[in-house]
C-alpha cells in the first residue's frame, strides 16, 4: 500500500486547471480559424465533383452525402475520360494557363535580376545623382509601391496602343516587373546588408573584379533571400487581375482573367466553374505547400530590422 | 543607411583615348539616333510625311538602344566608378522609363477630352475634367468608401496580432497551422470571388447562407443592402489579408528576446500586463510597418469588387479603383479618368506622408 505523501496544493491544482483551459481555448480558435481559412479551398474542390442536386442541396462530405463525379473537370476537358480527347475548352484553358505562367516567371525573375543588382549596389556604394544620395534612391525605389495601378493603367493603355503593345505577353511582363520590383529591392536589400563586406573584400585581393565577385560570391550567399523575392512575385504576379483585364484581350489573357470572365456570365453552371477555380489555384496552393518558409522569410524581411 | 563606400575599392583604371573616345560616342550618339528616329516618327504622325511606320515600335526601339549604350558606355568612360553606376542604372533606368514617362503622358491625357471610342481624339480641355469630377457624386462616393475600407484595417490588425500571438505559443502542430494559415494570401482575388462571394454566398444553397440561417437570419442576402455588402467585402478582403499582417507580427514577435518576458513574469506581471507593458510596445514598430504597408495594398483594393459586385448596389462597394476601371470599361473615356486617378494619386500621397512623419516624430518621441 502505498500513500501519496506529496500532493499538490490548492493553488497548483487551480494553476493546472488554468493551464488546461488555456490550452483547450488556443486550440479551439487554432482550429476555428483554420476552418475559416482552409474551407472556401475544400468547398471548391468538392463542388468541382458534384452533379447540379448534389451543389442545390448544399452537400458537403464527398461519398457520404454526395458520390463524386467527374462533370467539371470534364466540361474543363482533364476528367480522365476527356483527357485524350479533343477539347476546345481544354485548349483555351492551357493556352491562358501557358500565358500566365510565362508572363510570372519571366517577369519575376527580371525582378529579381534588375532589384537584386540596385539593391547591392545601394547596400555597398555611395551614389550621388543630381541631388540624390543612397537613402534618396533607395526612397525613390520603394516610394513606387504606393503608386496605386489605377493611376499607370489608362496612359499604358494608351501608350500600348501607340506602341503595339496591348494584348502582348512582353507588355504585361514590362508592367508586372515594375509593379514587383520595390518589393524584390526591399527584400533583397535586407539580404545584403547582413553579408560582411569582408568576403568581397578578400574576393578582390585574390584578383576578382567587382562583378565577379557579385556573382561567384554574394549571389550564392544570397540565394535564399533570392528565393523568397522570386517566390513572393511569382504569388503576386501570378494573381494580378486589374492589369491583365484592360491590356488583354484575346492572345496574352491569363488565368484570373479567363476566371472573372465565366463568373459574369448567368445560368453558371457550377461544377466547372469551381474546376476552373480550383485549376487556376491549384498551382499557388503547391507552392504555399511546399516552399512555405521561403514565403515568410520574404514578408519577414521589412518587419524585422 | 550609411553613407561612404561599405566597401573599398582601388583600380589602377586606364582608360585610353580609344576607349574614351568610343565611350562617350555611344553615350552622345545613341540618343541622337533615338532622336532622330523620334522626329521622323513625329513629322509623319503631324506634319504629313511618309517614311512607313506603322507604328511607334522604332522609337521604342531606338530607346532601348539608347538605355543599353548608356549602360555600356558608363563602364567605357569610368572604369571602375562606372562598373558600381552598372548595378543601380539598369534598375533605375527601368523605373523611370515605366513610371515618370506615363505619368508625364498621364498628365497630358488627364487635361484632356478624349473617348478612345469617338473618332475626334484628344482635344485639350483645359480644367473642365476637374470640374466634371466636383460634381460626380460617384467619385466622392467611392473616396467615402475608401475611408470606411481604409478603417477596416484596425479590426484585421486586431486579429492577425491575436493570431500571431497563437501561432508564437508554444503550440503542437505549428507548421500546419501556419500554412494553413497562409493559404488565403497565396490565392487569386478573382478565383476567391467567386469561390466565397459567387458560391459560398450564394443564397439558397451556398454554406454561408445555410449557416446564417441556423444562426437566425431568416433570408441571408450578402449584397442586397449597402452596409450588409460593404461589410462583406470587407471581411472577404480581410480574409486575403489578415495572413499578411499575421507574418509580419510574428517575425517581429519571434524576434522578442525570451528573457524579457522572463524578466517579466519573474517580476510578477500577469499575462494580460506583460503583453500591454513588454510585448506591445516592443512589437510598435514592426506594428506600424505592417499596418503601413497593409494600407498600400489595401489603397489598390479592385479585383473583388470588380468580379463580385461591379460596385452595387448603387456604388456602395465601389473603391476608386474599381469605378475608374468601369468609367474606362463602359464609355472609354480616358480623359476623365485619368484626371480621376491623378488625383486620387495627390491625395494617396499628400495622406501617406503625413502618416509617416506622424508615425516616424511618435516613434521618435517614444524611444
Amino acid at each position: 500500500m502505498t500513500t501519496q505523501i506529496f500532493r499538490d496544493s490548492a493553488a497548483d491544482r487551480n494553476f493546472r486547471a488554468k493551464w488546461w483551459t488555456g490550452r483547450v481555448v488556443i486550440y479551439g480558435l487554432l482550429i476555428f480559424w483554420a476552418i475559416v481559412a482552409l474551407f472556401p479551398i475544400y468547398w471548391t474542390m468538392t463542388t468541382s465533383f458534384k452533379m447540379a442536386p448534389d451543389v442545390m442541396k448544399g452537400s458537403l462530405v464527398p461519398w457520404w452525402d454526395f458520390t463524386p463525379k467527374w462533370l467539371g473537370w470534364k466540361s474543363l476537358g482533364l476528367s480522365p475520360g476527356t483527357i485524350f480527347e479533343q477539347s476546345t475548352v481544354r485548349g483555351e484553358f492551357l493556352r491562358r494557363f501557358y500565358n500566365s505562367v510565362v508572363i510570372s516567371v519571366s517577369s519575376s525573375l527580371l525582378a529579381v535580376a534588375l532589384g537584386s543588382l540596385a539593391a547591392y549596389g545601394l547596400s555597398r556604394f555611395s551614389y550621388k545623382f543630381l541631388w540624390m544620395k543612397n537613402a534618396d534612391i533607395s526612397f525613390f525605389f520603394l516610394s513606387q509601391l504606393i503608386l496605386p495601378p489605377v493611376v499607370l493603367a489608362l496612359p499604358f493603355l494608351v501608350l500600348y496602343r501607340e506602341l503595339a503593345l496591348l494584348d502582348t505577353q512582353i507588355g504585361l511582363i514590362l508592367l508586372y516587373t515594375l509593379s514587383v520590383l520595390p518589393i524584390v529591392i526591399w527584400i533583397m536589400r535586407d539580404q545584403f546588408a547582413g553579408i560582411p563586406t569582408e568576403l568581397e573584400e578578400a574576393a578582390m585581393v585574390d584578383g576578382q573584379t567587382i562583378w565577379g565577385a557579385y556573382l561567384t560570391i554574394i549571389l550564392p550567399i544570397a540565394l535564399p533571400g533570392m528565393m523568397a523575392a522570386l517566390i513572393l512575385s511569382l504569388v503576386l504576379t501570378w494573381n494580378e487581375y486589374f492589369f491583365a483585364a484592360l491590356l488583354t484581350s484575346t492572345y496574352a489573357n491569363t488565368l484570373p482573367v479567363m476566371v472573372a470572365s465565366q463568373t459574369g456570365s448567368q445560368g453558371i453552371s457550377w461544377w466547372s466553374m469551381a474546376a476552373l477555380s480550383f485549376a487556376a489555384i491549384l498551382p499557388l496552393i503547391i507552392i504555399g505547400i511546399g516552399l512555405e518558409r521561403f514565403i515568410i522569410k520574404g514578408m519577414a524581411a521589412g518587419a524585422v530590422k | 543607411m550609411s553613407e561612404g563606400d561599405l566597401l573599398h575599392v582601388v583600380a589602377s583604371d586606364n582608360i585610353g583615348p580609344t576607349r574614351r573616345t568610343l565611350g562617350l560616342a555611344l553615350i552622345w550618339g545613341s540618343p541622337t539616333v533615338l532622336g532622330l528616329v523620334a522626329l521622323a516618327q513625329t513629322l509623319q504622325a503631324w506634319a504629313g510625311f511618309d517614311f512607313g511606320f506603322t507604328n511607334w515600335r522604332p522609337t521604342l526601339y531606338a530607346y532601348v538602344l539608347y538605355a543599353g549604350c548608356l549602360c555600356w558606355g558608363q563602364v567605357l568612360v569610368k572604369g571602375e566608378q562606372g562598373k558600381r553606376i552598372l548595378f543601380v542604372l539598369p534598375a533605375a533606368l527601368f523605373v523611370v522609363s515605366l513610371t515618370v514617362f506615363p505619368l508625364l503622358f498621364g498628365l497630358v491625357i488627364a487635361f484632356s477630352d478624349w473617348n478612345l471610342s469617338s473618332l475626334d481624339g484628344r482635344q485639350f480641355n483645359g480644367v473642365a475634367n476637374l470640374v466634371q469630377m466636383w460634381h460626380d457624386p460617384f467619385y466622392w462616393n467611392a473616396l467615402t468608401n475608401m475611408v470606411w475600407y481604409v478603417l477596416a484595417i484596425l479590426p484585421e490588425y486586431v486579429v492577425a496580432f491575436a493570431l500571431a500571438l497563437m501561432l508564437n505559443a508554444d503550440i503542437r502542430g505549428q507548421k500546419f497551422f501556419r500554412v494553413a494559415f497562409l493559404m488565403p494570401l497565396m490565392l487569386s482575388p478573382v478565383a476567391v470571388s467567386w469561390m466565397i462571394g459567387k458560391s459560398m454566398m450564394e443564397t439558397r444553397f451556398g454554406p454561408l447562407a445555410n449557416l446564417m440561417k441556423h444562426l437566425g437570419w431568416e433570408e441571408p442576402s450578402f449584397f442586397s443592402s449597402p452596409w450588409i455588402a460593404k461589410s462583406t467585402m470587407m471581411l472577404m478582403d480581410a480574409w486575403t489579408f489578415i495572413p499578411f499582417m499575421m507574418i509580419m507580427i510574428l517575425a517581429g514577435l519571434q524576434a522578442i528576446p525570451k528573457e524579457l518576458q522572463e524578466a517579466a513574469r519573474v517580476d510578477g506581471a500577469s499575462g494580460w500586463r506583460s503583453f500591454w507593458e513588454v510585448t506591445f510596445p516592443l512589437m510598435l514598430p514592426v506594428s506600424i510597418t505592417a499596418v503601413l504597408i497593409r494600407l498600400i495594398f489595401k489603397l489598390k483594393l479592385a479585383d473583388i469588387v470588380i468580379t463580385v459586385t461591379s460596385g452595387g448596389p448603387g456604388g456602395a462597394t465601389d473603391t476608386v479603383t474599381s469605378f475608374i476601371f468601369r468609367e474606362y470599361r463602359d464609355r472609354s473615356n480616358v480623359g476623365y479618368g485619368t484626371m480621376l486617378a491623378m488625383v486620387y494619386l495627390v491625395i494617396i500621397i499628400v495622406a501617406m506622408t503625413l502618416l509617416m512623419k506622424a508615425a516616424d516624430r511618435y516613434m521618435k518621441s517614444s524611444y
